[in-house]
């Protein structure tokens, strides 16, 4: 059919929209790497910052992250994944339970980034450590009842749950009903089925899900500026009761609190870049997976 | 035959096995014979004990949600019974006219003697963050769903959307950075405001995380319209302009309604961005775009470290998280009701 006019019009508003977009996103990667790539080298990668942060590297930072995040997906991984089986393949259709499950976790996933971080000093820091603190050592300086790495990464491990559950349950929902019923009919019992022909034919999809959620989390700030984040840190967390620098607050700090911003201005170009480069790369792992695992499906 | 009737009998008999006690509605009126204990069917308790740990592990999203209200609202609490220094609870809400000042006014001063913790202020500055950030970002996110579900070649729309869900995967704290550090100059030197940092500059930033999420909800509902509608349209005449606007933007309104609220929830629940960009004064100023806010995340991301534990100003702030809390579930709700709604739209034709 021939465009008309209006045609023109609606198709030149809404392209305009695209490009308006994709243009920001370009001019904000072309900022980071013309403003960051300079500074990323061997010593910027493997140093501590000096004491001013304007010079040195930030190794105790990505550090951090890396232990941050890697006991968060310890932690909430196998729960998301096994609270999304239970949904897709346990729970009985239309059940209320089911119901509230799900609405729990719609929830869950737009509770604002920095209730989660009143939620991790509330519950984890204050009550849990401190409880444990109160059991154990009785009343004195607290032991698990401070900011750490530990109520760090199970803060975190909340909030990337529903990211889990939602792309897990997804695949799951994927693998064709044929194979659970020709799994069933052999003889399998449920649970024979769920291990080992529903999971093993999601992987695919379940560790996209994971990926995702282990980029989520690797940038939060907010959850974690009252449960465990330090702005400067001589010493790496060799403890769980440790504090530790984490790319994002170092982000957050050079940009903020700084002070003499303009000497700290190429150490945040790099440290955004390291985190940019971190989250992107997982962001394609997931994409390539998610992308593959869908070609089996279909053969 | 017979050895397929016998695995069929199996198959069953294991179901029954599985299933335990359940009752199985096609074999709950006749008798069925068990096999002896430990010869096959039951399933091994290993295995149902793995079964019930699911089942009890998949309750931790309740959990957690209860459990973070429960944990915020209870910081709070003690606000309505506690002495508040020179305060009254209504001083949280309603103007005030403190010593020193010769009307009611409205007014966030927490470092202030006495302190005076009114939420209007931050309120209003998270509202005038949120909505403004809401106009620039509703277009675009529709736009460009429109755009990618009818106009955009197939090849086009395989790249675009990739690209825009790769801005949902940018950290916040690099949005915030780059409205900082990038937009806040440009937007200064192309419109010469008096503040480097204001609520335009935020709003800006905020954009940048909610048209992904406008834009993902909006195409998906868009491509679920059925193409039976569109073809009858186009064969009744139609120009394609009128099938967009007339059959499938309506048809597909829930889910774009549902996304526009989801992206409201998630921006007036964003932290990082207006915290580095937004300039933080808590000026009561509703209509003026140019000068800086402080918004409720803000406050509580700045303000909660240096505060004593217990302290009313603590309080406070857990008391904001709570209320924050409320209305993105309350949000979250409306915007699953919109889903439903679509579905159920989309399921009837």
């Amino acid at each position: 059919m021939k465009n008309t006019p209006k045609d023109y019009v609606l198709a030149g508003a809404t392209g305009l929209a695209v490009l308006l977009i994709v243009g920001l996103l370009g001019v904000l990667l072309w900022e980071i790497v013309a403003g960051g790539a300079g500074v990323i080298s061997g010593t910027f990668l493997t140093q501590s910052p000096s004491a001013d942060m304007t010079s040195g590297g930030i190794f105790p930072a990505i550090y951090g992250t890396v232990v941050v995040t890697m006991l968060m997906t310890i932690a909430g991984v196998p729960v998301g994944i096994a609270t999304a089986i239970w949904l897709s393949e346990y729970a009985p259709r239309h059940s209320r339970l089911a119901t509230i499950v799900r609405i729990a976790v719609n929830n869950l996933a737009g509770v604002p980034s920095i209730v989660f971080g009143l939620f991790g000093l509330g519950f984890f820091v204050l009550f849990v450590g401190g409880s444990i603190d109160d059991v154990v050592y009785g009343p004195g300086t607290p032991v698990w009842g401070k900011p750490s790495v530990l109520w760090a990464s199970l803060t975190l491990a909340v909030l990337t749950l529903p990211v889990v559950i939602v792309t897990t349950e997804e695949a799951l929902r994927t693998v064709p009903q044929d194979l659970r019923d020709a799994s069933l009919a052999l003889g399998a019992t449920r649970f024979q089925t769920v291990f080992k022909v529903v999971v093993p034919n999601a992987l695919g999809g379940i560790l996209t899900g994971v990926i995702l959620a282990v980029s989520r989390g690797a940038g939060e700030v907010a959850p974690i500026l009252f449960c465990g984040a330090a702005n400067f840190l001589p010493y790496l967390p060799t403890d769980l009761r440790d504090m530790f620098m984490h790319l994002g607050y170092h982000i957050f700090a050079l940009a903020t609190q700084s002070p003499n911003v303009d000497a700290a201005r190429p150490m945040l170009f790099g440290t955004v870049l390291v985190l940019l480069v971190l989250t992107f790369s997982l962001n394609l792992v997931a994409v390539v997976v998610r992308s593959r695992a869908r070609a089996r499906l279909r053969a | 035959m017979s050895s397929v009737r016998v695995s069929l009998r199996s198959a069953r008999l294991a179901r029954v096995g599985m299933d335990d006690d359940a009752a199985d509605p096609e074999l709950g009126a006749q008798p069925v014979k068990r096999p002896p204990l430990g010869q096959g069917f039951k399933t091994p308790l290993s295995h149902r004990i793995a079964e019930k740990l699911i089942a009890l592990m998949a309750l931790s999203a309740v959990a957690a949600v209860a459990l973070i209200f429960i944990f915020v609202a209870k910081e709070a609490l003690p606000l309505a019974w506690e002495q508040l220094d020179g305060m009254r609870l209504l001083d949280l809400f309603l103007p005030r006219t403190w010593t020193g000042y010769h009307e009611a006014v409205y007014i966030w001063q927490p470092v202030g003697t006495p302190e005076k913790f009114n939420v209007v202020p931050l309120f209003l500055g998270s509202l005038k963050v949120t909505l403004l950030a809401m106009i620039f970002s509703v277009p675009l996110g529709v736009g460009c769903a429109i755009y990618l579900a009818l106009y955009a070649p197939r090849r086009m729309r395989e790249i675009v959307k990739p690209v825009i869900e790769l801005l949902a995967a940018v950290p916040s704290v690099v949005l915030g950075f780059f409205a900082l550090m990038v937009l806040a100059t440009w937007l200064q030197d192309a419109f010469g405001w008096h503040f480097r940092l204001n609520a335009a500059v935020a709003a800006v930033g905020l954009s940048l995380t909610i048209v992904p999420v406008i834009f993902t909800i909006s195409e998906d509902a868009l491509a679920a319209v059925p193409h039976s509608l569109s073809e009858a349209a186009m064969a009744l005449g139609a120009r394609k302009y009128q099938v967009a606007l007339r059959i499938i933007v309506p048809t597909a309104a829930p889910g774009i309604a549902a996304g526009v609220i989801l992206g409201f929830g998630r921006a007036i629940g964003e932290t990082m961005i207006v915290l580095m960009a937004s300039g933080n004064a808590a000026i009561m100023k509703p209509f003026d775009f140019t000068t800086s806010v402080r918004t409720v995340t803000a406050s509580i991301a700045a303000e909660l470290g240096e505060v004593a534990q217990g302290d009313p100003h603590w309080r406070v702030l857990f008391l904001l998280g709570a209320m924050l809390f409320a209305i993105t579930f309350a949000l979250n709700f409306v915007g699953s009701v919109a889903i439903r709604r679509l579905e159920k739209r989309l399921t009837a034709t």
